[in-house]
């Protein structure tokens, strides 16, 4: 038992010889509130939440906020920034502050859509793995062993560019291979909890198990669940990235960060024409940094009480 | 309640393709009767099976051997759907109150789910029926609202007594509910617990390491070694006049309030440490730390006699 | 020991069988046929056919499958589509480069995770272990591509300190010097990325024993600070960290493939990218069973090693 643990109950002791506490706010609130308070001790954590905030506001109001079509091509071609074009045009002549508002938005899009299927799929297979133990649980994980023995990036490249890039697939196979380290994750919290006191009175109350999962051990797990997903999402986005980059991701004409830097690649783009390439890369570099900081505030501010 | 020769052992792997896969026999070959409205003892060390046989007898775990029959019903392998009359009559109090409530959940949750779940209580008269359940504990309506860490082990301990009460049992199983308690709450839990019993008819299996709450609370005492009874008898009895050398080890190492008697007695302590439950001893799974043990205890296994006061021993203490 | 070892092998072997089954499968989703995609439209139906059946590409996919995985226990892999060289053989010229990348940038990111890490966890929650905390979140979010393409242009275009890409320079001796100079910026920037991670591990590793009692019974002994970090905590420290390597390999395999695109880095990133714009089925199957086997295998061993470095684990 730790020092804080031992306070706590201490503290707990107090309670009941103080009074009887009829009046006291229901605790909820109370744990929120205190969650809320260590998240916003943690500075950067509150930096990466407003910026995550603002982009995807961004994202969302692309259409309103963008000054031209994204794809629409202007009379301008490879043009540095001007009063017309804030950031300057391609080489097709399309506005790149208007594409990089569409990118940011595809990013989320995929980045979230990823990252809900896979946490889904993940944590059904692991409250499974690790509730019915046995035969099924050998069987799971070694699929899961199978799974994380690709090297995401490779795996995810090959099978886009086999199955043919399109938004739902990419999302698809990102997905593919991302949901095994949610399942072990879960699977290890499930293990622990279900030989908690809690749980075996569910049992022994005859409550039905898919009750005992969702109810009774998933709370328990939803914590470093949401911690998990937001670095997931920070991941995702920069595997989108680099997919668009290498030229398997989203592809051109449709504007996703990854593929504004595609370009770069050529000298004349990374030395003679900055507008194009600089601004995407701090962009995905603001997105994933914000949201690994956002993830790094919710790890030590649920980490507190194990609630 | 009647046991008969129930086990419960749990497999561990042996050296890999050895074949030999071995198990813990947690409960090994156990027989008891519970009979209505009394409250049974059962002692022993910690790892000698005795919570074990307090899950199985609930089924939380499954025997791997012998019956358990409830109110007349062999209900050793019922599926869970089929066991739920029968859950309803037989719960059970969990030893440490921190673990055994959901601290996600409010305690009018905690309580009214079993309720709502099984379709017992309307929704519209629920809090009427926690607040009785809580009133039965000598709790306030007002503890409804609030969760778990916001009580003490005492009160936690009278929620979970609570939430067991919630369907009207007959038989409780109660897996040391007070050993991780303050000595002084400890005495309210037990008279809690005596006089629910006497309200509601209820029957206790009452499990424990310490011998203090055992003799205070039962009217006969099982002491269990290594996955086995060694002796039964009524308490008084026991107390007085305990037959199996294990017995009497174990209530010399329980110091009595009375400083003259303790020095009276020539004490005998306990030596060593409880064999593995995974390799026990051949013939008398006590005799390796029998101070009276014979050629015959090390070959042949003792069987419970079939007394009143039963007892497990080729020679037993007169 | 003996048993854990035998279990361990034992278990390799049915993920092993299903990481060749993901491989066929992957390729196997691909619409159409890669004989009628890629060979040229005047070749006459009959010509196509044949090349078809030499291909196997006829037979039921399962019948493809067993071939396919007889001929890998047997160590070949097919032959490449472009090519028609071995895949073994275009894999083994291109290994090297790669290896030679991903261990370099393996022990650069662990030289900056090791000393960072424990740096910080020692003036925990001081303005420099703040700094060096968010300096590592910098390392695993920056896009290495883009670090890529930012160093090239900063050291390599505007500053020429460092060639921009390749491995050797054209027409030079491709000796050790050369390659080295070549290796810097790819190294800088994989490294980065595996050190980011490290140093909040190495960190975390190190709270952890410095909290523990038999480093107070240490100091207790009035042993120097130094002292007690350096031979008592460093040990215990770095124990997980060997587990955790594992994990990097997959990782660096991975993001080779990028840096090698950006850097022209002649390895089996290049080789990937290669055999994907040409469709070159067998080389990608073989490419992806190779490196899930090198995964495997590194785990496998990694294991076996941390198992005979700590001694609290059990063998039964």
């Amino acid at each position: 038992m730790n020092q804080a643990e031992l306070a706590w109950r201490k503290d707990a002791m107090d309670t009941e010889r103080r009074h009887d506490g009829a009046d006291d706010p229901p605790s909820f609130e109370s744990y929120a509130r205190q969650v809320r308070q260590r998240f916003m001790r943690h500075k950067v954590a509150v930096w990466g939440l407003a910026t995550t905030l603002l982009l995807l506001a961004a994202g969302l109001l692309a259409p309103w906020l963008a000054p031209y079509q994204p794809n629409e091509i202007t009379d301008a071609f490879s043009a540095g920034p001007s009063a017309d074009y804030l950031l300057g045009t391609d080489q097709v002549g399309r506005d790149v502050l208007s594409r990089l508002l569409y990118g940011t938005r595809v990013s989320l899009l995929i980045g979230f859509t990823t990252v809900a299927i896979y946490v889904l799929f993940g944590t059904l297979v692991g409250l499974i793995a690790g509730y019915y133990g046995k035969w099924i649980d050998m069987l799971l994980m070694r699929i899961t062993d199978i799974f994380l023995s690709f090297p995401y990036m490779l795996v995810v490249l090959v099978m886009v560019s086999v199955l043919g890039a399109s938004l739902w697939t990419i999302i698809i196979v990102l997905a593919l291979f991302k949901w095994p380290a949610i399942a072990m994750l879960v699977r290890g919290i499930v293990l622990s909890l279900k030989k908690a006191d809690y749980v075996r009175a569910g049992v022994a109350l005859g409550y039905s198990t898919p009750r005992i999962l969702l109810r009774h051990i998933l709370p328990g797990a939803s914590g470093a669940i949401i911690v998990n997903a937001t670095f997931g999402v920070a991941s995702t986005i920069l595997a989108e990235a680099g997919l668009s980059f290498l030229g398997m991701g989203v592809k051109s004409p449709q504007a996703s960060l990854g593929n504004m830097l595609h370009d770069a690649q050529s000298l004349t783009v990374l030395t003679e024409q900055q507008w194009l390439w600089l601004p995407a890369g701090f962009i995905i570099l603001l997105t994933v940094l914000a949201f690994n900081f956002v993830g790094d505030g919710l790890r030590d501010a649920l980490d507190g009480r194990q609630l | 309640m009647q046991i008969e020769r129930l086990s419960t052992h749990y497999p561990v792997r042996g050296a890999f393709l050895s074949r030999r896969d071995k198990a813990v026999k947690a409960v090994d070959d156990v027989s008891l009767t519970l009979y209505e409205g009394e409250t049974v003892g059962l002692v022993g060390e910690s790892g000698c099976g005795k919570s074990t046989l307090g899950r199985t007898i609930i089924r939380l775990e499954q025997s791997s051997g012998g019956r358990i029959r409830f109110e007349g019903r062999d209900i050793t392998h019922d599926p869970p759907k089929k066991l739920i009359p029968a859950r309803m009559r037989m719960q059970m109090i969990f030893q440490d109150p921190y673990a055994s409530l959901n601290p996600r959940m409010r305690i009018v949750d905690t309580l009214s789910e079993p309720l709502l779940v099984h379709r017992l209580v309307e929704r519209h008269e629920i809090r009427r029926e926690v607040d009785r359940l809580l009133a039965l504990v000598g709790l306030p309506s007002s503890a409804g609202n609030r969760y778990p860490h916001e009580f003490s082990g005492g009160q936690r301990q009278r929620i979970g007594i609570a939430r067991a009460l919630s369907f009207r049992p007959k038989l409780l199983v109660c897996d040391e509910p007070v050993s991780a308690l303050d000595v002084s709450i400890q005495a309210q839990i037990l008279n809690l617990l005596q006089d629910l019993q006497e309200e509601l008819t209820l029957t206790y299996l009452f499990i424990a390491h310490g011998i203090g709450a055992v003799k205070q609370i039962s009217k006969r005492v099982a002491v269990m070694y290594l996955g086995k009874i060694v002796e039964l008898a009524g308490t008084e009895e026991l107390f007085r006049r305990p037959r199996h050398p294990y017995t009497q080890l174990l209530l010399n190492a329980y110091p009595p309030p009375d400083p003259a008697y303790r020095r009276k007695q020539s004490r005998v302590i306990l030596h060593g440490d409880i064999p593995s439950p995974a390799n026990p001893p051949a013939g008398c799974r006590f005799h390796t730390r029998c101070p009276y043990a014979q050629q015959r205890c090390r070959v042949e296994t003792p069987h419970l006699s079939e007394k009143e006061h039963a007892v497990a021993c080729h020679y037993p203490l007169a | 020991m003996g048993p854990y070892l035998v279990r361990r092998l034992l278990i390799a072997v049915p993920v092993f069988w299903g990481i060749t089954v993901l491989s066929f499968l992957i390729m196997n989703m691909a619409p159409g046929n890669p004989v009628d995609m890629f060979i040229n439209p005047n070749v006459p139906p009959e010509m196509r056919e044949l090349r078809k059946e030499l291909l196997g590409l006829n037979d039921p996919v399962y019948v493809q499958y067993f071939k396919w995985l007889a001929g890998v226990l047997r160590g070949e892999l097919g032959y490449s589509f472009s090519s028609y060289a071995p895949v073994t053989e275009l894999i083994g010229a291109r290994i090297g480069p790669t290896l030679l990348l991903a261990s370099s940038s393996l022990a650069v990111g662990l030289i900056i995770a090791i000393p960072i890490g424990i740096l910080s966890a020692v003036k925990h929650n001081t303005r420099l272990d703040y700094l060096m905390t968010g300096l590592s979140f910098l390392g695993t979010s920056i896009p290495p591509f883009f670090l890529g393409l930012g160093l090239i242009y900063i050291l390599g275009v505007e500053l020429k300190w460092l060639p921009t890409g390749g491995m050797k320079t054209l027409g030079g001796d491709g000796g050790f010097a050369d390659i080295a100079i070549h290796l810097i910026m790819p190294v800088l920037v994989l490294g980065m990325t595996i050190a980011g991670k490290k140093v909040r591990y190495v960190r975390a590793s190190m709270l952890d024993v410095l909290g523990q009692d038999y480093l107070r019974t240490a100091r207790s002994k009035g042993l120097s600070e130094w002292a007690v970090t350096n031979r008592h905590a460093l040990r215990n420290a770095l124990i997980p960290i060997i587990a955790v390597i594992g994990a990097e390999i997959p990782l660096l395999l991975g993001g080779s493939i990028i840096i090698e695109q950006v850097f022209q880095w002649p390895g089996i990133g290049q080789l990937t990218m290669e055999a994907i714009l040409s469709r070159d089925y067998p080389t990608l199957m073989g490419l992806n069973l190779v490196a899930a086997s090198v995964v495997l295998l590194t785990n496998l061993l990694i294991d076996i090693l941390y198992a005979a470095v700590d001694p609290r684990i059990e063998f039964n």
